[in-house]
């Protein structure tokens, strides 16, 4: 089956698309760049580096801007697929949904509109496990945002590994904060996964604070040999 | 040992995370449970399990009415039997009664019409389905959202039906599956 993969360049689609790739033929790559930094469906933070990770990938990209208003942005997502179906022949679509009931709903109905299949191979992930497995497959992972107490700057831009983990149960513990992000504490952007041909260097980045949620800007990426 | 009926259109599909392992992730830490797909099952082998659930699957996925004839042995094996989403829609066609259009995508609220081990009161669900299932003479309704039959009991037998969801919101209706003794 011919599949299009929802695609923001962060740690669950990424996976999702890596699980999809196992089972099916994933023929393309969907994004929605919203400019809204609130957006309840989209990943913000770095989505432009989504173009590197398609050539790393060796993917083609369908990329649409959006104003990223709560309704209209679903519009401009579905404006996206039905692209990938006439472009690419996709029969089915790939979320990177792992609880967002909200997200999961809204993908469905645009994909029974389009008459496309529609998977969610996250869904109802352990997160601890998600992260761990993550690691297990050598995905780089860095944090391009986080928008809760108690994580700070320090978090920008640091790689995903056991530690930070760790870190995170404990903090979901205490705090209560999600361990993967899922309620949008954290963003993510994936730098090195198993289906890239290339990896994504960082040439120019710089981390913004803005008292109480901050963000890992990459200026200037890269594709550099594994 | 409780058996998980994977309804997807084929075994150990990208859907099996999330309509299969999302089930088992509730029932296993109460009963050991294990997994097969629909066109694996063997009649001779469905009387060593406690219960059977059989899953939900993707809206487009159509693949398991054309083989309704794999689950003749709804009616006459004396197990408890859970179908959620597609699973009731299959269980209602086995029994002859037939699926009524009713699309449903999303959180919507059901209510409860008759008392049952497995939930109670006016809650709100996940729904992912094109069709519930005919008025009949020979389940009960359990719980119903306007014209559309949520979840059905059978009037003689411990089989149960619910066209929604509770392995994304009210995994309760799967754990009271899975830990009611006397159904």
């Amino acid at each position: 089956m011919k599949l299009g993969v929802l695609f923001s360049g962060g740690k669950d689609s990424m996976l999702a698309l890596h699980l999809a790739a196992e089972k099916e033929q994933v023929t393309c790559l969907i994004t929605v760049v919203s400019k809204n930094k609130e957006s309840y469906m989209f990943h913000t933070p770095n989505v432009g580096i989504t173009e590197l990770q398609a050539q790393a990938l060796e993917l083609p990209l369908i990329s649409v801007d959006t104003e990223g208003h709560k309704e209209k942005e679903l519009c401009d997502l579905e404006k996206a697929v039905l692209q990938a179906k006439t472009q690419y022949g996709i029969e089915g679509v790939v979320t990177g949904a792992v609880e967002s009931v909200y997200q999961a709903t809204r993908v469905q109905r645009i994909c029974n509109r389009l008459c496309l299949w529609c998977f969610n191979p996250l869904w109802k992930y352990n997160q601890k496990a998600l992260l761990e497995e993550l690691l297990e497959r050598r995905f780089k992972v860095v944090i391009s945002g986080v928008f809760a107490y108690p994580l700070n700057a320090l978090w920008l831009g640091k790689q995903l590994d056991q530690g930070m983990i760790e870190q995170l149960s404990k903090l979901s513990e205490t705090y209560g904060i999600s361990v993967t992000g899922e309620g949008g504490e954290i963003e993510t952007t994936v730098l090195d996964a198993p289906m890239f041909k290339q990896k994504v260097e960082v040439i120019d980045f710089e981390s913004i604070w803005n008292y109480t949620s901050g963000v890992y800007v990459i200026n200037k990426a890269r594709l550099a040999p594994k | 040992m409780i058996l998980i009926v994977d309804m997807n259109w084929k075994k150990d599909s990208l859907a099996f995370n999330e309509f299969v392992q999302s089930i088992v992730n509730i029932v296993k830490p109460l009963e050991d449970c294990t997994v097969k797909h629909y066109m694996e099952l063997r009649i001779s082998e469905l009387e060593m399990f406690s219960k059977i659930i059989l899953s939900g699957n993707a809206l487009k996925d159509s693949q398991v009415f054309e083989h309704i004839d794999k689950f003749s042995w709804i009616k006459t094996l004396n197990c408890p039997i859970l179908g959620v989403d597609t699973g009731m829609q299959i269980i209602s066609l086995v029994f002859g009664i037939p699926l009524m259009s009713c699309r449903q995508i999303g959180i919507t609220e059901v209510q409860t019409v008759k008392d049952n081990p497995l939930f109670e009161g006016t809650f709100n669900v996940y729904t992912l389905h094109n069709y519930s299932v005919s008025p009949s003479e020979t389940f009960d309704v359990m719980a119903q959202t306007g014209k559309c039959i949520q979840a059905i009991k059978h009037k003689q037998k411990n089989i149960y039906g619910v066209l929604f969801h509770p392995e994304v919101r009210n995994s309760h209706v799967l754990e009271q599956f899975v830990v009611f003794k006397k159904m």
